[in-house]
């Protein structure tokens, strides 16, 4: 019994190593954005994986406490089974025999529990191996404990301390081996004494007359850092990048409130430069030192300041808004502006949505932050400096459940609707609000002023619709006026509308029209 | 770190070591293993820290999510009053729970977290938090549907008083109004 598990432990014990090595790579998101650029121009596709590196990051994860438990297990009977061969004091049998090597020399024993005075428990508790195994054991599960969903979104300092354990995690898996409890037999014993020939002689081993002699048994050097040596140097170098970029010095030169709880800031920092739809790390130091918090970006790479449009939901967006003065209605002086550190900007899929020759964007709410960037963008282009775009056609979707968050937003289309009118372009850019939700007194208004030239809501031309769209009808129209062209469709929004416009994309990607479906994610 | 709960910390951690604590019982006494008395505690003390840890607490600020089907466990729970609800009794619970663990090597791992999670358990109680138990809204407490929605109109719009309602017919453009809604005839 308990002959294989040593077997069972070692097996994940393997696998423990290739998914530690790979755990620290999804989080380098520096390299990760930088990878993505170089990838872009071989594949798209590829590049586009490199979005999902949280979700690799967990399900690494989840494998790695998987392996560690199925190690433990194997272990605790692996320990079970040497402490019985210890304890059985019977000559002719081979586990005894095996168990008493090396007492006098202590150093060609095989079974680690060295006499019939000591037990697992000591053995772990004082030897290189079982000491680094309870403390990273005890390190993964306060990591995992404090990664729950519920734990993560709600407080995130206990969720962003705690996940720092990775470093004793890393330390210990390092150390794990470098006691040689693992112990094989030497090549130099191995020719005096043949296992297949001489496992069933180990009454006789060493007497004069047998040609088994007594086995040597030496422990086997640690292999662990071959495999994780590489990814925790390029974590190291991914948090000095951090580190550097953070200290980089960033000047808020407007603080905007908006309706509806949302505050824009607009920023400057020496050599910034970014791209449509990307996103940064906003942190601010006076209101908390440990938080970063990414926002998109919603001002076009064409203008000469970057600017983040923040929602007020949370305690660390109101702190914010406090210390921006948000709450005083008297301008103010700009020294009095909070100092604020960024990280970034990393690319998302919306970089590619000038790839395509028409192009769907659908936005949830505050999800269309991303297409501010991409319409002020295209506005630039075509309307100021007239550049060749390879974009024909946008056909923008603004699903939102409350008519109160249209406004800075509404601003922006009302410009580019006017704009586009002047310079009889009027054609380029198709969008469709849609309001998910009204109330009562809400929709008697709009009933009155059905027949208004402007919409009530937005004062836009084109009106607001009520309810959701029709996806199919949606589709099928634009494959019906495109025929033979690939179009993005890039969703920002809840996952369940992201399966939707995938299924979509998918049903309605035959003859020529392809759909390619682009999830923005966080 | 102000506004930390640590109770749901402590009770998801709670919760795993609970399942570890069981495991590893499980094991010992499957194995056989020397001290598997230990390890049928092991198991025992697990089930009851899971099904005491397994309902989460109502969050004093901001919504609560509640496990699938802890509703029954919450019910459970909650009869057992201030033992439950007062996060002290279950630190030191917790903390009498975890130490015969620690004398068989497969259930050391539980008894540790164990202590962990007794140790959190005792951040929160002197923090004064307390378990609240999560239940379903009553019909009472939830905002009462506007009747308009589900009966037609049962009266008819207001209008003004009769002094008004009355024909002038000296002054006929002033009695005039606007209908909102194109008046057609009636086509049934």
């Amino acid at each position: 019994r308990g002959r294989h598990a040593l077997s069972w432990a070692r097996a994940p014990a393997a696998a423990l190593n290739f998914n530690c090595m790979l755990i620290l790579l999804p989080v380098c998101r520096n390299l990760l954005s930088f990878l993505r650029g170089s990838i872009q121009f071989c594949s798209r596709t590829a590049a586009r994986q490199l979005d999902r590196n949280l979700t690799f990051h967990k399900l690494v994860a989840y494998m790695i406490a998987f392996h560690t438990a199925v190690h433990i297990i194997a272990h605790l009977f692996n320990f079970e089974f040497f402490w019985d061969a210890q304890l059985t004091n019977d000559t002719s049998s081979l586990p005894y025999v095996l168990s008493q090597i090396g007492n006098n020399d202590n150093a060609s024993f095989l079974n680690p529990i060295r006499n019939n005075h000591t037990s697992p428990t000591l053995i772990t508790f004082t030897t290189i191996a079982g000491l680094t195994g309870v403390a990273i054991t005890l390190a993964l599960i306060l990591i995992i404990t404090s990664s729950m969903e519920v734990i993560r979104r709600s407080y995130f300092e206990v969720f962003w301390y705690t996940h720092h354990l990775f470093v004793i995690f890393f330390m210990g898996l390092v150390f794990h081996g470098y006691g040689r409890i693992v112990r094989g037999q030497t090549v130099s014993s191995l020719r005096t004494n043949q296992p297949e020939r001489c496992f069933n002689h180990s009454d006789t081993w060493g007497e004069d007359g047998s040609d088994c002699a007594v086995p040597e048994f030496a422990g086997n050097p640690p292999g662990t850092w071959k495999w994780v040596l590489a990814p925790m140097i390029l974590y190291v170098c991914e948090r000095l990048v951090r580190f550097y970029r953070s200290h980089q010095k960033v000047v808020i030169t407007k603080v905007v409130m908006h309706p509806s709880k949302t505050l824009e800031l607009q920023m400057k920092r020496k050599g910034f430069r970014m791209e449509v739809g990307q996103y940064v790390f906003i942190q601010c130091p006076s209101v908390s030192r440990l938080e970063w918090h990414p926002f998109t970006l919603t001002s076009a790479p064409e203008e000469d300041y970057f600017s983040a449009h923040i929602r007020i939901v949370g305690d660390w967006t109101e702190a914010l808004y406090q210390a921006c003065g948000g709450d005083r209605t008297e301008p103010q002086e700009a020294w009095k502006l909070p100092k604020v550190a960024i990280d970034g900007p990393f690319g998302t899929a919306s970089e590619d949505v000038f790839r395509y020759e028409v192009v769907m964007l659908v936005g949830a709410g505050i999800g269309v932050t991303p297409f501010a960037s991409i319409l002020k963008s295209v506005w630039y282009k075509h309307i100021q400096k007239n550049q060749e775009v390879y974009t024909k056609k946008i056909y923008f979707y603004w699903l939102c459940p409350e008519t109160q968050a249209f406004e800075w937003f509404a601003d922006l289309l009302q410009s580019l609707e006017g704009q586009m009118n002047d310079k009889g372009m009027s054609d380029f850019l198709s969008y469709n609000i849609y309001l998910t939700r009204w109330k009562e007194t809400e929709a008697a208004h709009f009933r009155v002023h059905h027949e208004a030239e402007n919409d009530p809501i937005t004062g836009l031309k084109q009106k607001t619709l009520y309810g959701k769209p029709n996806w199919d009808n949606e589709f099928t129209n634009i494959s019906t006026k495109h025929p033979g062209t690939k179009v993005g469709v890039f969703l920002c929004g809840p996952p369940q509308l992201g399966k939707a416009l995938e299924k979509q994309c998918l049903s309605h990607s035959e003859a020529d029209t392809q759909f390619i479906f682009n999830k923005e994610n966080f | 770190m102000g506004k930390i709960e640590w109770a749901m910390w402590a009770n998801e951690q709670a919760l795993a070591s609970g399942l570890i604590l069981l495991t590893g019982g499980i094991v010992g006494v499957a194995g056989q293993f020397r001290g598997w008395q230990f390890a049928a505690y092991g198991v025992a003390a697990g089930v009851f820290v899971c099904l005491l840890e397994y309902p989460r607490g109502k969050r004093s600020k901001g919504t609560s999510v509640a496990r699938t089907g802890q509703y029954c466990f919450t019910v459970c729970v909650k009869a057992f009053g201030p033992l439950t609800r007062n996060y002290y009794v279950r630190a030191f619970l917790h903390a009498a729970i975890c130490v015969p663990g620690g004398f068989m090597l497969a259930t050391v791992l539980g008894c540790v977290c164990l202590g962990i999670a007794s140790l959190i358990y005792l951040a929160a109680a002197i923090r004064g938090e307390h378990w609240e138990p999560i239940l379903p809204r009553t019909e009472t407490q939830r905002k009462p549907v506007p009747p308009s929605i589900k009966n037609p109109p049962s009266n008819p719009p207001p209008r003004p008083p009769p002094e008004m309602r009355r024909k002038r017919v000296d002054d006929l453009e002033g009695a005039a109004y606007d209908n909102p809604i194109p008046v057609t005839a009636n086509e049934y």
